[in-house]
């Protein structure tokens, strides 16, 4: 029997056990108040920060919000558009947040911000060699999913549809054989535009979603986190519990024995 | 000596450490969240007092932002 229990199902990368399925893209929020708000009501653990220049004068501290909601960080390197940027940033967010953990992205287009594939692949590479823990961005391609583990990445996070699209998965059968041949967890990564479509991704297989717009751009973010996190959760127990077969024609869930003959 | 601060030339003193550079953008408190580059290359916060600047430097100052 499958556990109801979410919090007795951990999801753990590269051996450390997250309670939360819901990892949390802290990119959009109105305010430092906001996403504190919303980190509570998602139950995120593993949140998203990324590095920019410093302006003169800056006031409120990420960290300082992330610090005292007691979350770990998950730097990414948005904004990589070659290898050698995204390494570079990794090793500088290694420096600033005192993790080697990375969301690694390289991105190969700004229209779509998608996945620039042999870049990803190279940074991966190297950022694994320097002992980082690398969790790719990466297209929902099983092939190319393979080689990100093959290199040593700790998780793959294929997305279902571009960054802040909010179109949810738009190649459900990609997306399962990722799942299906994936020896490291698989996260959805982009695309989620509302809870339906994290329940979909967890009754795929995901082992996770990672989710920022849909939630810091809804109208209200608080329910909308606290409606992710419920629609993870619930696509995970339906994954646990084995969903019944697709079937053409019905079938009956009454039993006919013992059905009366009125007509005689 | 001139450097580049985040994309924007700056006047520092001759010797000037990294340090110095940080020190010009009136950071509130250099805490975490803060990392460095010189040259496409890391300078660990341990090295900041003491790693000095070369005149022309690139010099890219970062601090944590929501994001992702």
């Amino acid at each position: 029997m499958a556990t109801t229990d979410v919090s007795a199902d951990p999801l753990t990368i590269a051996g450390t056990e997250l309670r939360s399925r819901l990892l949390l893209g802290t990119g959009g929020f109105r305010s430092l108040d906001a996403l504190a708000t919303a980190i509570e009501a998602s139950g995120a653990e593993l949140v998203t920060v990324a590095l920019r220049r410093i302006e003169p004068g800056q006031r409120g501290s990420i960290v300082d919000v992330l610090d005292s909601a007691g979350v770990r960080l998950l730097p990414n390197t948005a904004g990589c558009f070659t290898a050698r940027d995204a390494v570079l940033t990794a090793k500088l967010a290694r420096e600033a947040f005192e993790t080697d953990w990375v969301k690694l992205e390289v991105i190969g287009d700004e229209r779509t911000l998608l996945p620039d594939a042999p870049a990803l692949l190279e940074a991966a590479e190297e950022l694994v060699d320097e002992g980082f823990t690398v969790l790719p961005y990466t297209n929902d391609d099983p092939i190319l999913a393979r080689r990100l583990e093959d290199v040593g990445c700790a998780a793959v996070m294929p997305l279902g549809s571009p960054i802040g699209s909010g179109m949810g998965l738009l190649n459900t059968y990609n997306l399962r054989l990722i799942r299906e041949r994936a020896g490291v967890p698989v996260i959805l990564d982009a695309g989620v535009g509302t809870a339906s479509d994290a329940a979909l991704a967890m009754e795929l297989g995901h082992d996770g979603v990672l989710c920022a717009s849909a939630i810091s751009r809804a109208d209200d973010p608080i329910a909308m986190a606290r409606a992710i996190r419920l629609g993870t959760e619930a696509g995970r127990l339906a994954y646990r519990a084995g969903r019944i077969p697709r079937r053409l024609y019905a079938q009956a869930s009454t039993p006919e024995e013992g059905t009366p003959d009125f007509a005689g | 000596m001139k450097v580049l601060l985040n994309g924007t030339e700056a006047e520092l003193a001759d010797g000037a450490t990294v340090q110095a550079a940080v020190d010009a953008l009136e950071l509130p408190a250099a805490g975490r969240g803060v990392a460095v580059a010189v040259d496409a290359e890391v300078v660990p916060r341990t090295h900041w007092q003491t790693h000095k600047l070369d005149d022309g430097a690139r010099v890219e100052i970062l601090r944590a932002i929501q994001g992702g």
